[in-house]
């Protein structure tokens, strides 16, 4: 199947069927940190993989300027 | 997997919760999560003027999405940073997800309306594009909110974001900063009142109510933000969550529970007074905001 990975964006190939917990174990993803994505739609840990499917993983965490009231000598 | 409520097929798994949902229990989830946020901390209530800061990413679009919903009033203001690649997307996700919905999206560009960008302003310090960054963007929330006659300025700051601050907070034991970290802060003069309603959402969560409501948004990370102190905090909550799920939530809202209040500010109170360049009050002579701003414009002109 063909894997969309992201950050960098880059698609790797992965043999099938397998569950999406046991793809994302193969690609050493942290489930916490990402959505896997089939079509349009979200998959569940234990959903079957077909060997043709085109699959997104997704990852969710974004970062930057943290907190938004921590920064020192922005609020009394 | 089935969902916990309906027993239909589910399309999301969440291990803190143990549960799974399908579509419909999901976005239900979501909204009680974010109606128990504002009717916790008394966030606001109905017929508030509500000013989401929107970034364009997951977060604040479904922040924005989610207050709708709910029935609150609630206009959009995107801060242009001026990163190339970026900031052009991000805002062209806020602008369409605002005219899907038809809702008031408000713009203020650095370069254009406040002299710099972003990356300008981290040469000129030389410091983290992020610093700039978050102090750029806390200004013009603010000035907006209080400028436009808004209630309350409402971030899409998640679960995960509120545990990586504390996570840094408590490593550095920094007590002002713990003090500061709260879901609501009180307006007082010359600051807006100032909200977090996803703290008891995480990102994945955010990012699936995305997904599943059909709300583009930027996926890709910030350039200037890779390889940044919070996301290391982030990813090693994410390795404890996977080894006992429910830590990251357990750890904020046991903060929030029964820490927070030790770490109430004590000490000589600091007289503030009016930065002479945009009025918010400050302890010294010029507030942060306008320190960035007078050193970042001359490397541009």
């Amino acid at each position: 199947m063909k894997v969309l990975l992201r950050n960098p964006r880059r698609e790797v190939e992965v043999p099938g069927p397998t569950t999406v917990g046991a793809l994302l174990a193969r690609l050493d993803c942290n489930p916490e940190s990402v959505l896997v994505i089939v079509g349009d739609e979200l998959v569940t840990h234990d959903a079957v993989l077909a060997d043709d499917a085109s699959v997104e993983i997704r990852p969710v965490i974004s970062g930057g300027a943290g907190n938004a009231d921590t920064a020192p000598g922005t609020r009394s | 997997m089935k969902c916990r409520v309906c027993r239909g097929p589910a399309v999301i798994d969440l291990r803190r919760h143990n549960a799974n949902f399908c579509p419909e229990h999901f976005v239900a989830h979501c909204e009680e999560q974010v109606r128990r946020a504002v009717r916790h901390f008394a966030m606001f209530e109905p017929g508030d003027r509500v000013l989401v800061a929107v970034s364009g990413g997951k977060d604040s679009l479904a922040l924005w999405d989610l207050l709708v919903r709910l029935g609150y009033t609630a206009d959009g203001l995107y801060v242009g940073l001026g990163i190339d690649g970026y900031s052009d997307e991000s805002l062209g996700h806020a602008r369409a997800y605002a005219a899907r919905r038809d809702l008031t999206l408000h713009v203020v560009d650095l370069a254009t309306d406040l002299g710099f960008t972003v990356p300008e302003a981290a040469t000129a310090t030389r410091r983290a594009p992020c610093g700039a960054c978050g102090l750029s963007k806390r200004h013009v929330f603010n000035r907006y909110a209080l400028d436009h006659g808004y209630d309350v300025v409402c971030t899409g700051h998640n679960l995960d974001d509120e545990a990586a601050v504390l996570l840094g907070n408590v490593l550095h034991w920094d007590l002002d900063a713990l003090a500061r970290q709260h879901p609501a802060l009180p307006a007082a003069p010359g600051f807006a009142r100032k909200v977090k309603p996803l703290y008891r959402l995480g990102e994945r969560e955010m990012a699936a109510y995305c997904v599943l409501e059909r709300i583009h948004y930027q996926v890709d990370e910030c350039p200037m933000a890779t390889g940044n102190r919070h996301l290391a905090y982030k990813e090693s909550l994410n390795a404890l969550e996977l080894r006992s799920p429910g830590s990251k939530a357990a750890f904020l809202f046991g903060y929030l529970e029964r820490a927070h209040g030790t770490f109430t500010r004590g000490g000589p109170t600091v007289a503030l007074q009016p930065c002479p360049g945009c009025g918010t009050p400050t302890p010294g002579d010029e507030c942060a905001f306008c320190r960035l701003q007078r050193r970042a414009i001359p490397v541009t002109s």
